[in-house]
């Protein structure tokens, strides 16, 4: 039952051969039996069998909705009432919040089931799931690699089937990059798709929610219900989303792929080259045709990305001072001194680095040197895309330069972690829809991530790409060792 | 040494919206702390701003009204400090580009006009309130004003003196309650003043050091505070010294302004564009509708006085200094039949009853209507203007209208030329040795019998009649 995507299970569920409770309590096991994976934060047992219920007999009385008593991991980085919400911080690792994210609220609406909440590198700062409160995840494909990041507990819970889907957040390739590293399906829209009301904020600019999946089929349901405006959320976009699954067979004569030679330089290993050379093959066969084209300026996207979003993110968690909610010190002499501890205390290393350069780099005397130029190279960034797109339809590369890295490979240096996401920025400050897909195994037998970047609300035809692929290829059928 | 007083006024104007700047819990005043503060008031983690389009509205009603520009596109900024009122830990205010910039304000003082400028109004929210009654030691935070929208108007340094800072303050409030955008309440802090104040000797071009008076929350108060830092400054300055740039506190019960904090000690805001919003556009049709929408501004209301009701500009000045004032005036007016001796008991009786007795002019207990009412029976010659006063004074106490005190207190005038001149008859009768030295010349001798007339008539006679009687019977 496990290995079904969504797709191949709602033909059982519709016929009544197995019902959501039972469906649910198979990946609770499955959950329990895998905990080594630490792909959890919470596990929403009694919460999920009640929806998995109620689910059950909606069926009976009425038609079901689209994701009609799918279990579904959610990230811990989306508010859910009554259930635990820690974004991978010990400075929420109190917090339950008394309201739903607009997606949680569009999942249940849909039918979906909330598995639990995945873990995740602390405020979605981090690259290998390692910066997390809450330990660090281990890639099904290799225990002593890391799952990636920071969805890292959302794409290790796909790969190793504890869910059939996830849900991510990406600022600089948080669902791509795990979903690469973990040979899973991962969709970052365009930004402004999918709302952010909910979800707690790292980079406002650049965050945004999608669907983690085995397959693009499963990606284009889940963003069914995910996608479109929210009143809430004045950065979401009021543009009616299409049902993406009608454009899935479409055919891929004739499409114009562009293959960016930035993407294929100098630090791109020689097994994932390969491996994304033999996926452009694929595709060729399946009648695209190939551009070579440039996006010069994305070479700058790693250092604009780390004064932009650190900026944000020192103005964005500011709120967590210990005076409303969350981890307040225990001992303090005043109030300067409770918020010193408190914030000393609750946030982890990762953060309190990105925190400080936030401050400086938007302090009175250096503003204009960074933040602005950040501002101005991010405009330069989004007009090469733009200019791309003149000449092909779909971006297409690597999603990072290597396959998963060793746990504790990177953490003393952090300036070779933040580089594993040179390839997925780009995407986040151009505000463009990306999404990666499996390509294969590289020599240390762990997965390599096909990237698809698509114009703007062009996620229609990402997956029409994914699926496409996924029709021609079986990358995405390979189940890590252990985990069958 | 001459020195010259150097003003500029930052306003806090909070806006009448229903709800507040960026959420949509209401923003009425005097709730049980926190229960008008919703999820993105107390900033939950993943909450998010969405602007309120009322506030938009009622800040380009005031850049109208100020002659300023609107910005087509204004910017939110984030303003970063931490303090425990602050849910967010930033305040989402306007920095770069503003929604209204360069505007004036109008002012008299001592009948000289002169004409302030107005550098930029922008939105902002303001933060909750620390509670530090009651909580022994502790301090307690009452979410429900914060995020309440405010329109922060920001003036040139034009002001002189403190009765200029006074007018300016006052024109402003009244603009604002003209325009129906803010209650004006100083006590509830609706309407709040910072003061800039610095001193340059006479004739120097270039500004002193500014030192800014934060919480003055009443028009007395501002002028009091700026008097009071007028002195310390000069103080300071002749005696060799320096003054400091800082923010300064004023304490009404010891008039005095206290250091805050200095300039070293000012906080780096780190402002920054909010990600979370994008920039606020206004169309065309927007600014339009709301330039429309615009009632008659104070300028021309006085301006209409003048031609309408034939009044002295003064007075015209004084009957719209309000908008509710001017509206009592015209109903008194509409009812008087004399616009001219409405605009006399508008200003004075009722104005003088009002200031005894410290009430605003909605608490009167006469209203427009009865008022005109009983200026009406002075201009039909119903009762004497004396009369009029008694009846004012009833009115006042015991309510009900002009004519039922005339009727049940039996005060109509005598204006009946045959009764009238029954009763001048009989006083020149009983009083034969004043008439004979009337008729010797002694002229002035005719005020001994107005005045015998009015006793015997307990003042209903009609004056001006009596008067012609008497001179024609005295001859």
């Amino acid at each position: 039952m496990h290995r079904k995507t969504i797709v191949e299970l709602n033909t059982p569920l519709r016929t009544g051969e197995i019902s959501s409770v039972e469906l649910t309590q198979a990946f609770l096991d499955r959950i329990g039996q895998y905990q080594d994976l630490n792909a959890f934060i919470t596990v929403a047992s009694t919460t999920a069998l009640e929806q998995a219920q109620a689910s059950d007999d909606h069926r009976k009385n009425r038609d079901p909705r689209p994701l009609e008593g799918i279990p579904i991991a959610q990230k811990d980085i989306f508010c859910t009432e009554g259930i635990l919400t820690t974004c991978g911080s010990k400075m929420l690792s109190n917090f339950i919040s008394p309201y739903d994210a607009t997606v949680i609220q569009r999942f249940k609406a849909a039918g979906a089931i909330i598995l639990g909440k995945t873990n995740m590198d602390e405020f979605a700062m981090g690259s290998s799931n390692e910066t997390s409160f809450y330990g660090p995840v281990k890639n099904p494909w290799a225990k002593q690699a890391v799952p990636g990041g920071s969805s890292g507990g959302s794409a290790a819970a796909v790969a190793a089937q504890l869910a059939p889907a996830a849900t991510g957040t990406d600022t600089g390739g948080s669902i791509r990059q795990p979903a690469a590293l973990c040979g899973i399906t991962g969709l970052k829209p365009t930004y402004g798709r999918v709302s952010r009301y909910g979800m707690v904020a790292f980079a406002s600019s650049l965050d945004q929610a999608g669907p983690m999946t085995r397959t693009a089929a499963d990606a284009a349901l889940l963003l069914n219900v995910m996608a479109g405006f929210d009143p809430k959320d004045s950065t979401s976009v009021d543009k009616p989303a299409p049902d993406y699954t009608t454009t899935l067979n479409d055919d891929l004569k004739g499409i114009r792929l562009g293959l960016p030679k930035e993407y294929f330089g100098d630090g791109l290993a020689a097994d994932v080259a390969k491996t994304i050379d033999k996926s452009i093959e694929e595709l060729k066969r399946l009648g695209a045709k190939i551009v070579d084209i440039s996006l010069p300026n994305s070479t700058l996207a790693v250092p604009c990305y780390y004064v932009l979003a650190p900026a944000e993110a020192s103005s964005n968690l500011s709120r967590f001072d210990g005076v409303r909610y969350g981890y307040r010190a225990a001992d303090y002499d005043d109030l300067n001194d409770m918020y010193r501890k408190t914030r000393s205390q609750g946030f982890g290393e990762e953060v309190k680095r990105r925190i400080m350069i936030g401050a400086y780099t938007l302090s009175a005397g250096y503003y204009d040197a960074y933040y602005l130029k950040a501002q101005q190279l991010r405009r330069l960034i989004a007009d090469d895309f733009h200019n791309a797109f003149g000449q092909c339809d779909v971006i297409l590369g690597p999603t990072t330069p290597t396959t998963a890295f060793d746990l504790g490979a990177k953490t003393d240096d952090p300036v070779s972690m933040y580089l594993n996401d040179i390839y997925t920025i780009p995407a986040n400050l151009a505000g463009l829809p990306g999404m990666s897909i499996p390509a294969g195994l590289g020599e240390d037998g762990r997965p390599i991530g096909l990237q698809l970047i698509g114009n703007a609300f062009e996620e229609a035809q990402l997956l029409n790409v994914a699926h496409q692929y996924q029709q021609a290829t079986d990358h995405h059928k390979q189940a890590p060792k252990g985990f069958e | 040494m001459q020195w010259e007083t150097v003003i500029g006024l930052e306003v806090h104007v909070q806006l009448r919206t229903k709800s507040k700047l960026f959420s949509g819990a209401s923003i009425a005043f005097g709730a049980e702390p926190n229960t008008q503060a919703c999820e993105v008031d107390i900033a939950l983690p993943g909450v998010l701003p969405v602007m309120n389009r009322d506030a938009a509205y009622m800040a380009v009603k005031l850049g109208l009204a100020i002659d300023a520009t609107i910005n087509i596109q204004s910017v939110f900024a984030r303003k970063n400090y931490f303090y425990p009122d602050l849910p967010k830990g930033y305040q989402i205010s306007q920095y770069e580009i503003p929604i209204v910039e360069r505007g004036k304000l109008d002012i008299e003082v001592d009948g000289k006009k002169k004409t302030i400028g107005i550098t930029r109004a922008h939105l902002e929210e303001d933060a909750g309130k620390s509670l530090h009654e009651e909580f022994h030691s502790n301090t307690g935070i009452d979410l429900n004003r914060a995020g309440t929208p405010l329109v922060e108007v920001v003036s040139e340094p034009d002001m002189r003196s403190p009765a200029e800072a006074v007018a300016y303050l006052k024109k402003l409030h009244a603009l604002v309650r003209y325009l129906d955008i803010c209650d004006g309440n100083m006590q509830e802090g609706s309407f709040r003043c910072d003061a800039n104040i610095s001193m340059r000797p006479k004739g120097q071009e270039k500004l002193g050091i500014r030192a800014e008076i934060k919480n003055i929350n009443s028009f007395r108060f501002v002028e009091k505070a700026i008097e009071y830092e007028i002195e310390r400054q000069i103080d300071v300055l002749e005696g060799g010294g320096e003054v400091v740039q800082e923010t300064r506190l004023y304490d009404a019960a010891k008039n005095e302004t206290r250091s805050m904090r200095s300039k070293e000690e000012a906080h780096d805001y780190r402002y920054f564009p909010d990600p979370d919003l994008p920039p606020l556009m206004l169309d065309d049709e927007f600014i339009q509708s709301t330039k429309d929408s615009l009632p008659e501004l104070p300028a021309a209301k006085r301006q209409r006085f003048i031609d309408q009701y034939r009044l002295s500009d003064y007075d015209a000045g004084v009957l719209t200094t309000s908008r509710e004032l001017a509206d009592y005036y015209e109903t008194v007016a509409a009812n008087a039949g004399d616009a001219k001796l409405a605009a006399n008991w508008v200003s004075g009786e009722l104005a003088a009853y009002l200031n005894k007795e410290s009430l605003d002019l909605d608490q009167a207990p006469i209203s427009a209507e009865l008022l005109g009412g009983l200026v009406k029976r002075i201009t039909d010659n119903t009762i004497s203007g004396k009369i009029a006063k008694d009846i004012f004074e009833a009115m006042w106490v015991g309510g009900g209208d002009a004519d039922s005190i005339i009727d049940s207190k039996g005060l109509k005038q005598i204006s009946d030329s045959g009764a009238l001149e029954k009763i001048v008859d009989e006083t020149i009768a009983a009083n034969p040795g004043q008439a004979e030295q009337y008729k010797n010349g002694e002229t002035k001798l005719i005020g001994y019998f107005v005045g015998q007339i009015m006793k015997a008539t307990q003042g209903k006679a009609n004056p001006k009649q009596v008067n012609e009687i008497l001179k024609k019977k005295l001859g």
